[in-house]
């Protein structure tokens, strides 16, 4: 190995270390790195992003009561008291709040426009709680029914769903980016190997005929390849780095991920992923170049 | 040993979208004993290198077989080719250097590729550069050197690692009778210490200076073999 890499003049059989068109694989690494930071982090995000909403909507809880100020089963109160009093003393509910005309009104707006508020509609009330065993309603709602028959519950399950299929699909999409990063990464590295085989030709032909094994030129094409990969996943990494904290810095109100004294607030997990970058790249120019230089090499006798 | 039982190579290319197959070597048999010295005499485009080529390991035959160093070649791994070549020295008719290397590094190549240590190439790569008369040359570099230096280059490459088999295609061709006297010295010193050596040449006074076997070539067939 160490007659591998790093390539002296002395070592340097082939010569690698001059090749004028080696500029042009650590500029196109870079530009693949770039991307695949964006979508390693696309994908991380969406992943927390998503956690968090789906978890926020899953225990959202809304309880309509009609005819609120009508007095409660027991007579002893209105509908609508009656109800709140019984979702906070029940167990595993919180902070139940019952919504004020204002806000109702506000959220009526939209669809009955600004005059709702004089249009003396039965408007029910709306109670929002979060509830953390929001999958099984029917109990509650046939316990909300009677205090308050007619009282419907309804919890964010069906949009936690959906967060959940939007989710996978972008990163699904994020998934895909990478790997045809990785597979155009792959196709320059095999190109620029090429390249350096046809320009080199004579000189593997010498030394092969001098009885270098196959695995010999391959691996030094191959750490040649691996070096270069690796100075382009670093530069590509590298200019990422502040994209990335400018997006995080956006996202912050919606991630919760501020920044911690001079660390960015990026994802943890962003964090641990981006130096496993260049990891990937080496491992991408290492395995394309040995296979592309066996292969190559399989023509001579 | 060198023995071809029935050697045929052809080579097929294309010329105005057929494919033209030209036969270089036609039914080759000959055998070299270990330590022999063997003169490949014949006019241009006889298949002397042709033949050279099948002995080194840069062709296949066609056809029949072909047994080197006591290996049948047509039966081994690549991996083996490879190791079996570093048994062979070769002296090509163009030299075949590598321009980005000196003449030192050319003729540590092949002792680099054995994985031998620096200590053990500094001392071979001297001696035989001293040998060959350029020991004041070490760090030229091929474009530095005159032809004839580097056919002494290229010999000395060749012979540093102590080839069990010598394959040499005109190796005096660009030196002059002395410098041609001094290297077939070595080769004969060689030859002695056990190396089998083929030389293709045309120059017919250094084979009557050094008398040995001779395979004579026409038209890619043996036609004698004394």
């Amino acid at each position: 190995m160490a007659n591998w890499f790093p390539m002296s003049k002395r070592t340097d059989l082939l010569g690698l270390g001059t090749g004028l068109t080696d500029w042009l694989l650590p500029v196109l690494v870079a530009a693949m790195s770039f991307l695949a930071a964006l979508a390693l982090a696309g994908t991380l995000a969406s992943a927390t992003l998503a956690a968090q909403w789906r978890q926020d909507t899953a225990r959202a809880l809304t309880v309509q009561v009609t005819d609120p100020q009508a007095p409660d089963a027991a007579h002893t109160q209105s509908r609508a008291q009656a109800v709140l009093a019984a979702l906070s003393s029940t167990q595993g509910i919180a902070g139940a709040r019952l919504m004020s005309t204002e806000q109702l009104n506000k959220l009526l707006v939209p669809w009955l426009g600004a005059d709702a508020a004089q249009l003396a509609l039965p408007v029910p009330a709306v109670i929002t709680a979060t509830w953390q065993s929001a999958d099984n309603t029917a109990a509650l709602t046939a316990s909300l029914q009677k205090i308050a028959p007619g009282t419907l519950v309804s919890t964010g399950s069906a949009w936690a769903a959906r967060v959940a299929a939007l989710t996978a699909s972008v990163q699904t999409s994020a998934a895909a980016v990478l790997v045809i990063v990785a597979l155009v990464a792959a196709a320059v590295v095999a190109v620029a190997t090429r390249a350096g085989l046809a320009q080199r030709r004579d000189a593997i032909e010498i030394i092969h005929g001098l009885g270098a094994l196959d695995a010999d030129i391959a691996g030094r094409f191959a750490a040649r390849a691996m070096m270069l990969t690796v100075i382009g996943a670093l530069i590509g990494g590298a200019l990422a780095l502040p994209v990335l904290i400018w997006l995080a810095a956006l996202a912050a109100p919606f991630s919760g991920l501020a920044p911690q004294g001079l660390v960015p607030g990026l994802p943890p997990a962003l964090w641990l992923s981006l130096p496993l970058l260049p990891l990937a790249a080496a491992a991408i120019g290492w395995c394309t170049a040995q296979l592309t230089v066996h292969g190559w090499l399989r023509r001579l006798a | 040993m060198v023995r071809f039982e029935d050697v045929w190579l052809r080579y097929r290319h294309l010329a105005s979208r057929n494919t033209v197959e030209t036969t270089v070597l036609r039914g080759v048999n000959f055998e070299i004993p270990d330590g022999g010295f063997c003169w490949l005499t014949g006019p241009s485009g006889a298949g002397k290198t042709s033949l050279l080529k099948l002995i080194y390991l840069a062709e296949h035959p066609s056809r029949g077989r072909i047994d080197i160093l006591g290996t049948h070649a047509a039966r081994i791994s690549r991996q083996d080719a490879a190791l079996l070549r570093r048994r062979i020295g070769v002296v090509y008719q163009d030299f075949r250097l590598l321009g980005h290397l000196s003449a030192y590094d050319n003729v540590a190549l092949p002792l680099r590729l054995a994985r031998r240590s620096e200590a053990h190439i500094r001392a071979d790569v001297a001696e035989i550069l001293r040998w060959v008369g350029l020991s004041g040359r070490l760090e030229a570099r091929p474009d530095e050197l005159s032809g004839g230096e580097q056919q002494r280059v290229a010999i000395a490459r060749a012979v540093v690692g102590r080839p069990k088999l010598l394959v040499a295609d005109e190796p005096t061709g660009n030196l002059d009778d002395a410098q041609a006297d001094r290297l077939m010295m070595l080769i004969t010193a060689l030859n002695q210490l056990g190396t089998t050596v083929i030389i293709a040449t045309h120059n017919t006074g250094l084979v009557e200076r050094y008398p040995a076997s001779r395979l004579e070539m026409a038209n890619g067939e043996l036609v004698s073999y004394e």
